[in-house]
């Protein structure tokens, strides 16, 4: 199967992360098997990681990924850190914290509208996105840019955040409140969304711990875990908080766990700035002592983790990165076979691997191996059983 | 009784060397011929996740971390094996056991050339399918 030569539908679209492209063989309406083949983005990171200086590897690890780009650095950070020993400065600590959680907060507004519009709800999409943009403009003030943030550093954390910004921040957390109820009632009380996402794209507790997937994915197949809680960096042990979990394992799970941990990063980030002390906030580290050390942090995606070998000298010998959607894509063998096409789309985007990788899907007939539907085909089948729904259930379309 | 305590316990005298580097931090090191063995007793006996495994190229052979984690506590668990023959080096695939090795063997084997005896599935995933046979990105020159 590999030889033969098939068409990805659209351009490669690298600005996006994690391009997939997902071959779904059918009968009829029947997902029967898939085929998941990554590698369009494959960078040679690891390599790369391994010619520069501990410093600069901070910034490159922070360019895998434009939508959760504080995570791979935070999780860097701590292994070097655990390596080296490094006691990181209280107030650090918090600032890494808020950044981390403003970047969940925008990061899982960003897929309910992708999910939104892959269900044919394109005011969610809108809504949501028109929500996220307040959240960028805050790390603009706090940072200096809206997504590489370049906030990290081995030791501490490049850029105090100012008090007269803590006000601004506060009061566009205070707004986003009402907008998450919003979307909460949206989704949780709309019959056409609950019959359109319960019950399909199903990952079950056993199958979550076979697959090992993390994060969200996990959290709504029931599986409770959390790097946050289970092994606490940044400040996340002085602050208070739930872990969401959620037991049907469904894309609507999946749906609310994010939601609801919308709730939760809002009062993770409203603590640590009531709690942030003054003080330093780097460690000044100078050498890294020759060992290896282990970070993991909770990605807006899931667990990122990250291990560093060090021989004394200024580069790290070996550094393997490992993302969250490395476990969560390759659940989707299980979560869209057995499904029906028009619900393909919805499933392969619920593990959150971003917009390019369902724009890259084909559909081929099991018997002829034609190709028979493309990924815009697929989204438009999505939309469409949506309206149905809607119209059968009394609502204008 | 911890969980330090429960490997311990279950691991017995496959542990080579014990080296626990930080409070969540271990490191232990196993013959790679136990390598089926132990993931068994850590993953399905006292229910560790396998986080990753990382792969790598040393002067004194290639050695895999195997990096399991334990959420209840947040320990997490890193099996070290070291496969000296470097010209044929082969281990026990894991993924026969849970299908979550799967992918991460298939890196290592791309990456590294380390096969994995009974993988289901040992071809490419992040280089392309022609890629030159005997070609390891990972590989280094060390000098000997």
């Amino acid at each position: 199967m590999s030889h033969k030569v098939v068409i990805p539908i659209g351009p490669y679209h690298p600005l996006q992360e994690e391009p997939e492209f997902f071959r779904l063989y059918v009968e009829g309406e029947k997902v029967v098997d898939i085929d998941i083949v990554i590698g369009y983005n494959h960078r040679g990171i690891e390599e790369l990681s391994e010619h520069k200086h501990f410093d600069q590897v901070t910034f490159l690890v922070e360019r895998i990924c434009g939508i959760c780009s504080t995570s791979h650095p935070f999780a860097y950070v701590n292994a070097v850190e655990d390596l080296a020993k490094i006691q990181v400065p209280e107030r650090a600590l918090y600032i890494r914290t808020i950044i981390a959680e403003m970047e969940r907060i925008h990061s899982h507004l960003l897929w309910l509208g992708l999910a939104g519009h892959f269900i044919g709800y394109n005011t969610v999409w809108m809504w949501a996105w028109r929500y996220r943009e307040p959240v960028l403009d805050c790390f603009e003030m706090i940072t200096g840019n809206r997504n590489h943030y370049a906030m990290m550093k081995i030791g501490g954390v490049r850029r105090n955040i100012k008090d007269e910004d803590i006000p601004i921040l506060r009061k566009t957390l205070d707004d986003l409140v009402p907008a998450v109820k919003m979307f909460e009632g949206a989704v949780v009380d709309d019959p056409v969304i609950r019959a359109r996402l319960k019950g399909i794209g199903i990952l079950t507790k056993q199958q979550a711990i076979d697959w090992c997937v993390l994060g969200p994915t996990a959290r709504a197949s029931g599986l409770n875990i959390d790097v946050r809680r289970d092994d606490p960096y940044g400040a996340y042990d002085r602050v208070s908080w739930n872990v969401i979990v959620q037991a049907e394992g469904d894309i609507f799970a999946k749906t609310v766990v994010r939601i609801l941990e919308l709730y939760e990063s809002i009062s993770i980030i409203q603590q640590c700035l009531e709690k942030m002390p003054k003080g330093e906030i780097d460690a000044n580290v100078k050498d890294i002592p020759p060992g290896e050390g282990i970070g993991h942090v909770e990605a807006p995606r899931g667990e990122c983790f990250h291990y560093v070998r060090s021989d004394g000298t200024n580069r790290p010998i070996r550094h393997k990165i490992r993302a969250p959607s490395f476990m969560n894509v390759a659940s989707n063998k299980i979560a869209a076979v057995g499904g029906t096409i028009s619900d393909a789309a919805i499933t392969l985007a619920a593990v959150d691997p971003c917009y390019c990788c369902t724009e890259r899907v084909i559909v081929l007939d099991k018997a002829t191996h034609k190709k028979i539907l493309n990924g815009w085909d697929l989204i438009k089948l999505s939309q469409e059983k949506t309206e149905q729904l809607k119209k059968s259930k009394g609502f204008p379309a | 009784m911890s969980i330090v305590d429960k490997i311990k316990e279950g691991l017995g005298d496959k542990i080579i060397d014990w080296y626990q580097h930080a409070s969540r931090r271990i490191y232990i090191s196993i013959k790679p011929s136990d390598i089926k063995e132990v993931a068994q007793i850590l993953f399905r006996d006292l229910g560790l996740r396998l986080a990753t495994a990382s792969g790598q190229d040393t002067p004194v052979g290639l050695e895999i971390l195997y990096h399991f984690s334990f959420d209840k506590t947040g320990e997490i668990v890193s099996v070290r094996v070291i496969i000296k023959d470097k010209k044929k080096p082969e281990i026990d695939s894991l993924a026969p056991l849970f299908p979550a090795a799967e992918w991460i063997e298939r890196e290592m084997w791309e990456m590294l050339g380390i096969k994995f005896i009974g993988h289901p599935n040992l071809k490419h995933l992040l280089l392309i399918d022609e890629w030159p046979q005997e070609q390891y990105p990972l590989r280094h020159q060390h000098e000997s």
